[in-house]
């Protein structure tokens, strides 16, 4: 099955679901999850059993939908995530269903399920776009769908507020990113990267129109995926939504924004690029703020949730770094590859990190550092799988969270940004400091010795295999060289 | 499989096992007695000192193909030192573990396989990994089970863990430096063979060599607690439970110097020679000896003492590095391997006495050898080490550093005494230094009156064993250092090789 089919298979699933939702009454919130976990799981299956076939693409979607292997890896990525998020999701049921409902009325919660299909399937559509309008439609679906999403624990006024939030910013960073969409047209006359990346070789552009409209655009995507100084939304928008729309955001809408970035950047930087130095600084300071901005608050921080936003802020600057530095001929590492192994290693762990979250919370324990203590004796499990998480993100070496972060260093080191690598530096130790913080939270024994914890074989399964995945591609990355040094990035398609 | 591999996994295999809830104490033990054994049959197979610098008992396994990065192990002479070092300091700390939670076992096996990963490994990618290991453990250890009040502790304890940690940090960039440099041309590779083999055909300008080995001393150096990054280790080792004291102070800080001797130094010969670069390194290894040891002189407390004391000797190990030359080197090692058993003995028995007496204050103790005669004499064998008493393992060591570096000269500077050498003439009153504060601390903990309230009791037969053994190798190696320094092989790495 092609990956173009695959697509159209979530929509239209995710669609059904929901009116299969509407229409069933009892039923529906047993089985909704279970469907919708199950096509996932199937049509992955199928996205990975097609690949190498020749993907049989309808004549009208060649000139703006790509196949190549960065798309292919983004595609998986997309629905692994979503199967994360769906258990996840399993996971805080009760919980979401008790903020979600009217009082005493009994509810069905079944669009919960059903909507992440949809956003899969936008997030998937992204990874193949080759220009600015296949950019933006998937796009847009991804974050309507979230609009919905961050919002609906209604009766929780965290969720209210992140749900106003998450609206206006996002609402804003479209009609941002649609403004530079018009003027970069305006200037190359392209839509599509290819003839963006020739015209920008033109001499005879008018540079300033040109620099204009690519600062919008990459302002526009920078709030996608969190890089300062447009991250302002994401520590209130993280700690209101539920907790599964959170991982969502973190893993899968951070991942889709940096695919479309990398082709972006990619057109853009391109060999003899008028505009090639001032888009490259422009990313370098906007890398070093985000790694500061994020790692300095994250230090003062009490609450896990809230935590985890200013780490995926920080993890957002590192990848911004490695798509600044470029690719490197002379090493045959891209930067679009060191982006996509970074991310395959920050799915485990941020994924994981989450899982444990909503497992938490779920037995009543709060996302607040303090109320960790004494988790080890609690439940020796959590805590280990707590532990693990925490070294990959701070990139403890040995830990699949270590190879993203060296690579990024290697780029840095090799183009001579040296004061980009202090900031690195100083932002990775900081993360000693913060994500160590809710270990030793864990080992520490306090008021809070309570009752055992217990946790679902679905969850506990699932962890171990994200614990797995964290110690397998510690030690043994050659997993993921196919996504270090794929074919070049496919700016000029086929 | 290489039996280094085994080695270097059966510690974290036995880590395992105690975290799936195997008994604590029988797995530590064994394991513990095991990999020592293990070590001890390595040494005798060792076939002894190779002029080309080869590796015994190698095994690569590819991990990662560009960059170019493999799970290799192999051992020279040096790290088979270190790993002996290693393996005995593990048996003895792990034997200071009576009536404690699980976490003393895990945590002391991680360190301990932390370091044999760091000591045996030969790709810089893995011999950086391997040492971040006891990470975790350390701040855990400190934080939850140090001594002294909680919040104190945990002050000591994120020191500790900031502090290694931007350590390592420095270091990763300047270990990414260094391999970016030597891939010129070529895809990267961080197999310390291959670059060796490129630094020996294509030895980098003498500039950027120097400034790559300043970053990866302020880095390494971080690690070691060289002056003035040095502020975390004492309190860490004063606080620090008494298992990972051992660990930490004995055998992990040598991790620094280790990585400087075996990847600073061959790689980047002329960094190490630049003038800047000697000059700074000469300061700061004073500062380690001087100023710490005065500050040593000034401690009230046996640990605070003992913490400072591993400070202020890391400095005479850096000044056979700054050195360079072959006897100098060799001295370095060897007073490693020295130093860490007779520190380790030192915290061994620090501990002892802290759970008996709950004071280690001078002014509070005394006459401690009526009672505990057994821990007077191997007290009086460690502190003789330290203050570097001929027939100890630490004497040849010190005097290989000296002479070493009294002898190397550098090609175009002034004659008659150059700045190593009047460094070499002040480092000397530390030894004098060592024997005050020593000499001090032994007359007022064992010697004089005893005071009243405190009391204080021989160990038994069992726990009396691994004392023993490290008393033992001191005396031993102090009247046969050939038994180790035999072992070494330093021509590649010093003058010869950088053509000088």
């Amino acid at each position: 099955m092609s990956s173009f089919s695959i697509e159209i298979c979530l929509a239209v699933i995710g669609v059904l679901l929901v009116a299969f939702d509407a229409f069933a009454t009892s039923l529906s919130r047993k089985v909704v999850p279970a469907l919708a976990i199950g096509a996932v799981a199937l049509l992955l299956v199928l996205l990975l059993g097609g690949h190498g076939n020749p993907p049989a693409l309808p004549e009208f979607a060649k000139s703006f939908y790509a196949v190549d292997s960065l798309a292919y890896f983004y595609k998986v990525f997309a629905m692994v995530t979503t199967l994360g998020v769906l258990i996840i999701a399993w996971e805080s049921d009760s919980v979401v269903a008790h903020y979600s409902s009217s009082q005493g009325i009994h509810t069905r919660i079944g669009e919960f399920y059903a909507l992440p299909l949809i956003v899969c399937a936008g997030m998937m559509w992204m990874a193949s776009a080759k220009d600015l309008v296949s950019v933006f439609v998937p796009l847009e679906l991804v974050t309507v769908s979230f609009y919905v999403l961050v919002a609906y624990t209604r009766r929780s006024g965290n969720a209210l507020e992140a749900g106003v939030k998450y609206l206006i910013l996002g609402a804003l960073s479209t009609g941002i990113l649609v403004y530079g969409i018009a003027w970069v047209y305006g200037v190359t006359g392209s839509m599509t990267f290819e003839g963006i990346a020739a015209a920008v070789k033109n001499p005879h552009i008018n540079s300033t129109a040109l620099l204009f409209g690519t600062a919008l655009l990459l302002a526009g995507l920078g709030f996608k995926v969190g890089a300062a100084p447009f991250h302002i939304w994401i520590p209130d928008v993280y700690q209101g939504a539920p907790t599964p729309v959170t991982a969502f955001l973190s893993v899968g809408s951070k991942a889709a924004g940096f695919v479309v970035l990398t082709r972006t950047v990619t057109a853009f930087l391109t060999e003899g690029s008028v505009i090639g130095p001032q888009v490259r600084t422009a990313l370098l300071v906007a890398a070093g703020l985000t790694i500061a901005i994020g790692s300095l608050a994250a230090i003062t921080q009490t609450n896990l949730k809230r935590l985890f936003a200013y780490s995926s802020i920080s993890h957002a600057g590192f990848l911004v770094l490695a798509l600044a530095c470029g690719s490197s001929q002379r090493l045959g590492i891209s930067s679009g590859g060191i982006v996509a192994l970074y991310l395959a290693t920050y799915l485990p762990m941020t994924l994981l990190g989450f899982l444990l979250l909503a497992v938490l919370r779920s037995q009543g324990v709060g996302e607040e550092l303090k109320d960790l203590t004494g988790l080890s004796k609690r439940s020796p499990g959590l805590a280990f799988a707590l532990t693990a998480a925490m070294a990959s993100l701070a990139g403890l070496p040995l830990t699949a969270g270590f190879f993203g972060k060296m690579l990024v260093f290697v780029a840095a080191v090799d183009q001579g940004y040296y004061a980009a690598v202090v900031v690195a530096v100083i932002g990775a130790a900081a993360g000693f400091y913060y994500y160590f913080r809710p270990i030793l939270a864990v080992y520490s024994t306090g008021e809070n010795d309570g009752a055992k914890l217990t946790w679902s074989p679905v969850a506990k399964g699932t962890a171990s295999l994200l614990i797995a995945c964290i110690v397998i591609l510690g030690v043994y990355p050659r997993l993921l060289q196919f996504v270090l040094n794929p074919v070049p990035v496919a700016v000029a398609g086929k | 499989m290489s039996p280094l591999e085994i080695v270097i996994l059966l510690p974290l295999l036995a880590a395992a096992l105690i975290g799936a809830g195997l008994p604590a104490k029988l797995v530590g033990r064994v394991a513990a007695l095991a990999n020592l054994i293990v070590v001890i049959g390595l040494w005798l197979q060792f076939p002894g000192a190779t002029a080309d610098g080869s590796l015994v008992f190698k095994m690569s396994r590819q991990i990662l193909d560009n960059p170019s990065i493999s799970f290799a192990v192999g051992a020279d002479g040096m790290s088979l030192i270190l790993a002996l070092l290693t393996t005995i300091v593990t048996v003895a700390a792990i034997w200071q573990i009576v009536d404690k939670p699980a976490i003393y076992y895990v945590s002391s096996l991680m360190i301990s396989a932390g370091a044999l990963g760091a000591f045996l490994t030969t790709d810089v990618f893995f011999i950086y990994s391997f040492h971040e290991l006891a990470l975790i453990p350390t701040l855990l250890m400190i934080a939850l089970h140090g001594q002294g009040d909680a919040t104190e502790r945990r002050k000591v304890a994120w020191k500790t863990t900031v502090y290694l940690g931007v350590g390592s940090l420095v270091l990763l960039a300047g270990l990414v430096a260094l391999v970016l440099n030597f891939s010129e041309g070529g895809k990267l590779t961080f197999d310390l063979t291959a670059l060796l083999a490129v630094a020996k055909n294509a030895p980098l300008a003498a500039g950027t060599q120097a400034w790559i080995f300043f970053v990866l001393l302020l880095g390494f150096g971080t690690l070691v607690s060289l002056f003035p990054m040095h502020s975390w280790a004492a309190p860490a080792y004063a606080t620090a439970p008494t298992p990972v004291a051992m660990l930490h102070s004995g055998v992990l800080k040598k991790f620094g110097l280790y990585g400087l001797i075996r990847i600073a130094l061959p790689l980047l010969p002329l960094g190490a020679k630049a003038e800047w670069v000697q000059q700074a390194m000469l300061w700061m290894l004073l500062g380690n000896i001087i100023i710490i040891g005065l500050v040593t002189i000034h401690q009230t407390k046996l640990d605070s003492m003992l913490g400072n004391s591993s400070v202020m000797h890391m400095g005479y190990i850096f000044l056979g590095i700054a050195a360079g030359s072959e006897l100098a080197l060799r001295g370095a090692v060897l007073l490693m391997f020295a130093h860490g058993v007779s520190i380790a003995l030192l915290f061994a028995l620090c501990g002892k006495m802290r759970n008996q007496l709950g004071s280690l204050e001078f002014s509070k103790l005394g006459g401690l050898a009526k009672n505990a005669p057994f821990m007077t004499v191997i007290f009086g064998f460690a502190a003789f080490a330290s203050i570097g008493l001929p027939g100890l393992a630490n004497f040849p060591g010190e005097l290989m550093v000296f002479a070493g570096a009294f002898d190397s000269r550098v090609a175009g500077l002034t004659e008659g005494l150059q700045p190593i050498h009047w460094a070499t003439i002040v480092a000397l009153w530390g030894v004098v230094m060592s024997a005050v504060y020593m000499l001090r601390a032994y007359r007022s903990l064992f010697f004089g009156a005893a005071t009243a309230g405190h009391f204080i009791r021989d160990p038994d037969g069992e726990q009396r064993l691994p004392l023993l053994l490290l008393t033992a190798v001191l005396v031993v190696v102090g009247f046969r250092p050939g038994l180790l320094i035999d072992l070494l092989d330093f021509t590649l790495n010093t003058a010869k090789a950088a053509g000088l």
